[in-house]
Formats: structure tokens, sequence, C-alpha cells
């Protein structure tokens, strides 16, 4: 599936502008750039052309119609020097010192970008030879990092703020250079609660997380205790690894769970559960899952660190784009990756899906794809584990977050890849109504009428 | 040495047979019976049930234009053809690697095979060897015992957490959880044919003035080798019990694991398969064993 703004720019029939629905007709196939090179050499003459036009599309294909498309690319080929904008946009970081390396993944669709990365060639493109690695839960992927069994790895974003301080686990300075996905978490319940109406009806509730320090735990935690319920004493929250979820939800051994998905969908799809509530309802664009990799490697490999970093940013944009899902889904349902139908994936990443009530609801944003890794929500994640008594010790919620999520750096390759760069790396988040501050996080925490503290 | 076994040859093992293959049949199709399940009838479902029945993959539209349930999707226990065909499917790609995370199913055998093997012979050898010094020695016997006691009955899987943490290296740790399943049933029924010796034959070394390297090859080990032997194949049995889980828990390739991630599929024809190698895989290894066993066994 070739996106809209991919489409051969000296074509007159094709549409250059951005739309989710591509240019019908059958002929666009047989012109379809087939490698990544065709790809992205497609891509930079669709950018100058357009460039040239104004971004006219009528114009352009006014043009074409009249001076011919075979002539129209040979002007502006000799006018325009693409192959130096090419080059510049195919560049690979020389000498990189490391290029088999093996990184670990959780197989949840929040690992998109680094599981299609393989199949997809992001990694090829930006000369390292990666193996991604499934692990069975969190705890193991703790261990393989801190063990240097992988060179790198798929965290939750508060990981690697808990391994840096040394929270359950050793303390190893850890870097979190890219955020993955935003949103793409639900609360599911057990069919036997259909009627759950508000959080109140929740009380005695068995829920399960994917790991202590989880965006998933802070979230449910949150939304419990904004609507009255204590979320250590009025539920239970255990920890079970995401793959084993759904084996427990049929199984009734827990009433739900909030979880990364394809396991809601899934849940639906074995007609165990239904979606009570998307996460994107609590804290729309919320970071959930991470790239992370530890302090050690990336100073020891500075350039094979930067290829790294580059494929993850680039894949993650290329992931974000909604006509770029489908193909995604297809790619990452294999054993090998996230061992999942693939009717399952597409429901989740086109946001097209069944809620187990019987509705098919349509969320395109229900999880989306941005690599910028916030301080703000770095600083959110430490109020939240200072408020549920997560970590023990003092520490400087900025300086924290400003040595654990490298968002200037992250920054800089977006802009170097052609995409949109934020300047600034604090923002205020509303969150279930309530703003949060991040100049003021000692005074967020004392804030809450139900914490731990 | 080893008596005639009642083989197919004989009368009887041809009658038991028959009752083997019998019970066989008779097991299949209940199987089969017991998870057959109806067939799709769309009576009494509105047009939007079935449009999001056939959206979230329950059911597949014919040709025809009918509804049937959807083949891929499994709905309750699988019956004994959606295995054997799984289980084609997977001997059919035994010896393809798709990636780091799918091999066939012929590599995971390996795997497992090799992560035992290397954990039992390891555990065997350095159990014989402390098994025949505490039982040479009554007082060392004595002085060891109660370490041994407490050691003996902790899981192996106990030990899994620990040895992670220490060793940092998930291969290792699975062996070593091997190792940890196969030391002490060895241990101490070495230590107890050793101790049971006959006090003759060691008067009679004595008597021969036989030195002692070759009072131990000559004497001592072949007479305490009944035991020895008894002793590795309660090992061999925990040992086996053990590889399973800890491929599971460490996420390591091998046919344990090949449970366990069919398992988080709900791949349950899968989880069978899975099942039915393992046990194919014990099997086999045990025959082994056995074939092993015989040369050192004797009657007296």
């Amino acid at each position: 599936m070739i996106g809209s703004s991919l489409q051969d720019p000296f074509d007159p029939h094709s549409s250059l502008t951005h739309s989710a629905c591509g240019a019908p007709g059958g002929a666009e196939a047989a012109f379809a750039p087939t490698s990544h090179e065709e790809l992205m050499d497609r891509a930079v003459e669709g950018a100058v052309v357009r460039a040239v036009f104004g971004g006219n599309d009528l114009a352009r294909r006014r043009f074409l119609q009249i001076v011919g498309a075979g002539a129209a690319a040979q002007i502006f080929r000799a006018v325009f020097p693409f192959d130096g904008a090419k080059a510049l946009a195919q560049e690979k970081v020389k000498g990189i010192e490391k290029r088999d390396l093996s990184v670990a993944f959780i197989p949840i669709t929040c690992a998109t970008p680094i599981i299609m990365a393989e199949p997809m060639g992001f990694y090829a493109k930006h000369g390292l030879n990666v193996k991604v690695r499934r692990a069975a839960g969190w705890a193991m992927v703790r261990d393989w990092a801190i063990n240097k069994e992988v060179d790198a790895a798929h965290m939750l974003s508060p990981m690697p703020l808990s391994i840096t301080l040394g929270a359950g686990s050793q303390k190893v300075p850890y870097f979190m250079p890219a955020v993955e996905n935003i949103n793409g978490q639900a609360i599911t319940l057990h069919k036997q609660h259909k009627g759950v109406k508000t959080a109140q009806d929740m009380k005695g509730f068995r829920f399960c997380v994917p790991f202590r320090y989880s965006m998933h735990n802070y979230l449910l935690r949150y939304f419990l205790a904004e609507r009255g319920i204590h979320p250590d004493k009025d539920v239970q929250i255990r920890v079970v690894p995401p793959p084993e979820m759904v084996a427990n939800l049929k199984a009734g051994n827990v009433d739900g769970y909030l979880a990364p998905d394809p396991f809601n969908q899934r849940a639906v799809y074995e007609n165990a559960g239904f979606i009570y509530m998307l996460s994107k309802d609590i804290w729309p664009g919320h970071p959930c899952c991470a790239f992370a990799i530890s302090q050690e490697f990336a100073t020891t490999y500075p350039k094979t660190f930067l290829a790294l970093f580059k494929s993850i940013v680039d894949a993650t944009h290329f992931a974000s784009k909604p006509e770029n899902r489908k193909a995604i889904a297809k790619a990452i349902a294999p054993r090998n990756y996230l061992n999942q139908p693939v009717i399952v994936l597409e429901q989740v990443l086109t946001g097209r899906f069944a809620d187990g009530l019987g509705n098919i609801k349509y969320v395109p944003d229900r999880i989306d794809f941005d690599p910028f890794p916030w301080h703000s929500m770095a600083v959110w994640i430490l109020t939240q584990m200072k408020r549920w008594k997560h970590v023990d010790s003092d520490f400087d919620y900025k300086q924290v977050a400003e040595q654990v999520y490298l968002a200037a750096e992250c920054d800089k390759l977006s802009k170097e890849l052609g995409y949109a760069a934020h300047g600034q790396t604090y923002s205020s988040h509303t969150i279930m109504g309530k703003v949060f501050d991040p100049a003021a996080p000692e005074a967020y925490v004392n804030s809450f009428a139900i914490r731990n503290v | 040495m080893a008596e005639p076994t009642p083989g197919i040859q004989s009368p009887g093992g041809r009658h038991a047979l028959v009752i083997s293959l019998f019970l066989f049949g008779i097991f299949l199709l209940a199987w089969h019976l017991a998870t057959l399940r109806p067939a799709f009838n769309p009576k009494g479902l509105s047009d939007e049930q079935l449009t999001t029945m056939e959206f979230n993959g329950d059911i597949i539209r014919t040709e025809e234009g009918s509804y049937i349930y959807d083949p891929k999707k499994a709905r309750g226990l699988p019956g004994p053809w959606a295995v054997a065909r799984k289980s084609v499917e997977e001997f059919g790609e035994a010896f393809q690697k798709k990636g780091t995370n799918d091999h066939g199913i012929a590599y995971l055998i390996r795997y497992t095979v090799l992560r035992f093997a290397a954990g039992f012979l390891s555990a065997s050898l350095v159990a014989a060897c402390l098994g025949v010094l505490i039982g040479l020695s009554a007082t060392l016997y004595r002085a060891l015992n109660p370490f041994i006691q407490v050691l003996k009955p902790i899981s192996p899987l106990a030990w899994m957490p620990l040895l992670l943490y220490s060793v940092q290296d998930p291969t290792m740790t699975a062996i070593l959880v091997v190792f940890m399943a196969s030391l002490w049933p060895t241990v101490a029924n070495t230590a107890f044919g050793v101790s049971a010796l006959r006090r003759d034959y060691l008067q009679v070394a004595r008597l021969l003035q036989l030195t002692w390297s070759r009072r131990l090859v000559k004497v001592v080990l072949p007479a305490a080798a009944p035991a020895i032997v008894a002793g590795l194949r309660i090992s061999f049995g925990s040992a086996l019990v053990a590889v399973v889980p800890a491929e599971m828990l460490l996420g390591e390739l091998g046919v344990g694991y090949l449970t366990w991630i069919e398992w988080n599929n709900l791949d349950i024809a899968g989880v069978i398969f899975a099942i039915l190698v393992v046990g194919g895989v014990g099997v086999l290894m045990d025959l082994g064993f056995t074939r092993l066993a015989r040369f050192v066994t004797y009657a007296e």
C-alpha cells in the first residue's frame, strides 16, 4: 500500500495531496516503488515537485497534461539536482562500530516500530543487521537488558526511569531515546461484567497490569483513584505478563485488565471480554512503550546507537501514517513476531474494531505512534511512582527526566528525517480533566486525596 | 544378563498390542465426538449481529452467500483432526528457520535435548563422585547428610531466580536448573550403594593388596553400579520434568517454550501438539537411557 504522497509526481492523474484514501484505479500498482530506496527517491521527487507548484496540485496536473509527463520529468531532473537531495535523505551513519545487534521486544502492538523495522527493512536501511528477540514478560526484558543479553530493548516508558533509580531492579543508568506509541491501551473487562457502568461498580475486582512500573499500572490507578476507588485497598492489582492476560481472563481468573493491545482486541475476538474504555479517554496522547538502551552501550558505540536511534525514529514516523497500517499489521502478525491473527491486529491498528458489546467503532487514533519523549511525561511518571510509593529515594524530578529521556536528540533526528520538530520539551498535560504542571511536581503529588504517601 | 522382555513376538504381546490399539481407537473416537460442534445457524440473528460476528472473525461468508464458522478460529477444545493438521503443518516445516523467534520443530527438539544432556550429564558426573566419596566414609556421610536432606526437596525451579541473578545468562541458567534437578537422587543413591557394599568384597580387595584406585574401579564402582543406575533413573525423570518449565520461564527456544507460546496465543491445537512432542521426546530419551543402563546392570 502506497500513501498518496508517494504517488508518482510526474503522473498527471495521481494526487499528491495527503488524504486518508489513496487514488483510485489499479494502475498505481504497476508504478509503485518496490524497495525502500525507490520509496525514498519517490518521496524526495514528490516533495520537490510539490514545492515548485506551491502545493497547488491542480496547477501541477494541468502543467503535466500540457507538457507531457516524460518531458516534465526531464525538465525537473535537469533543473533540480535530485540526486544530491536523494543522497542527503538516504545518508547512512558512517563508521558503525557494531552492525549485528539484537533488540528485545514483548509481542504487543506498542512495539510495532521496533518489530516492523526488521521485516520492513528500516534497520537495514540505516546500515544495521538487527534481530528482534521476543521475551515473555517485562521482568525478562529487564533482566536481558541488564545482563547485556540484548543490545537494546522495547520497554515500558516508566522502566528506564525505574531502572536508573534502581527501583525494583539493579541500579543501571538508562536512556530512553524515543517513545514508540501513544494511546493504544484499554481497560478490558470480563464479559460477565457487561453491566458495569462506573468505576464504583468495580469494587472488589481483580485487575492485572503488565508490570509494576508501567503506564498501565499508573493509568489504571489514576483512573480508579479519580473515581474514588483506592487501587491498593478497594481492588486487587496484580502483575501478569501481557501474553498471558487473555488466557487468564478467559479462565475467569481475573475480572479485567488495563493492558496493551492486541490483548484487548484479542479478548473480544475470543468472546472472553469487552473493551470498557480506551486509554486515550483517560489521557489523550499518553506515552506507553519506548525504545530503551543502556547509557553504557550508547557511549561505547555512539555511531551504532545513532543508526539504531535513526531507524527507530524513521520507523515510528512511518507507523504513524494511517495508510501504512494494514501493511504493518500483515508484517508483524507471523509467529516470529506477534503470533496473532491478522484480523485482530488490523482492528487495533486501523481503529475500526468490534468492542465486544455488539458495536463496531471507528476511533482512528486508538493507537498512534510518536517518538518524541516529552520531559514533562517523565516528570508525570515520576510523580506517580512517588504517589504510590513505588520508589523510596528522593530525587530531582527534572534532573532524572532530562538524564533519561533524550528529547532534544530525538527532535533533532526527526527534523533531519524531514518531520516536524517540537522545539520545547516540557508541556502541561490534562489527564481526566485535571491539569498537570511539570514545574510543580511535588505539589501535584500532594494534591491527590488518594495516595500512599 | 537382561531377562527377555515380552515382545510383540510372543502371543501375549500380540494380544496386548491389539488391546492397546483398540483403546487408542476408542480414545480418538471419543475425543472426536466430544469436540464435535454443530454447524453455524444464523437463525434469530439480525443482519447487524451477523456483520459484527463476521467483522470479529467468528463467521465467514461462503461463495454461495451463506455463513459458516471461520475454520481458522478455534472454538472450544480442538478435535483430533485439528491436532493432526497442526502436526502435519509443523513437521512440514520442521527444518525451517523463519527468523530469530520462529525455528522449526526439529531445531526446538535439538535445543531441548542438548540443554537436557548438558545439565544431566554434568550433574551425573558430579553426583557420582560426590556419592562415592560420601559412601566410602561413614563420618562424611553423617556430616553431609543433613545438608543433602535439606537441599534435596527444594524444587529445582525454585533455584531459578537466584541462578539467573548470579549467573546472568538464561542459557546457562536453564542448564543449571536441569543440573539441580538431577543432582540429589544420584548423590543419595550412589552414597547408599557404596556404603551398603558387602564387606567381603573390600576384604578380598585388601587381601589382594589392590591399590586405592584399582579398588575403586574394580570393586567399588561395579558393586555400586545398580544403585547408581537406579539413582540416575530417578534423576533422569526429574530432569525431564524440570527442563520444560525452565524453558517456559526463561523464554529459551525449545519444546517447553513452544507449549508456552502456543498457550499465550490460545492455539490449543498447538498446545496439544507441543505436549505430544514433549512426550515423544521423553519416551525416545528414556529408551536410549534404558539401553545404556543394560550395560551396567547384572543379576547377582
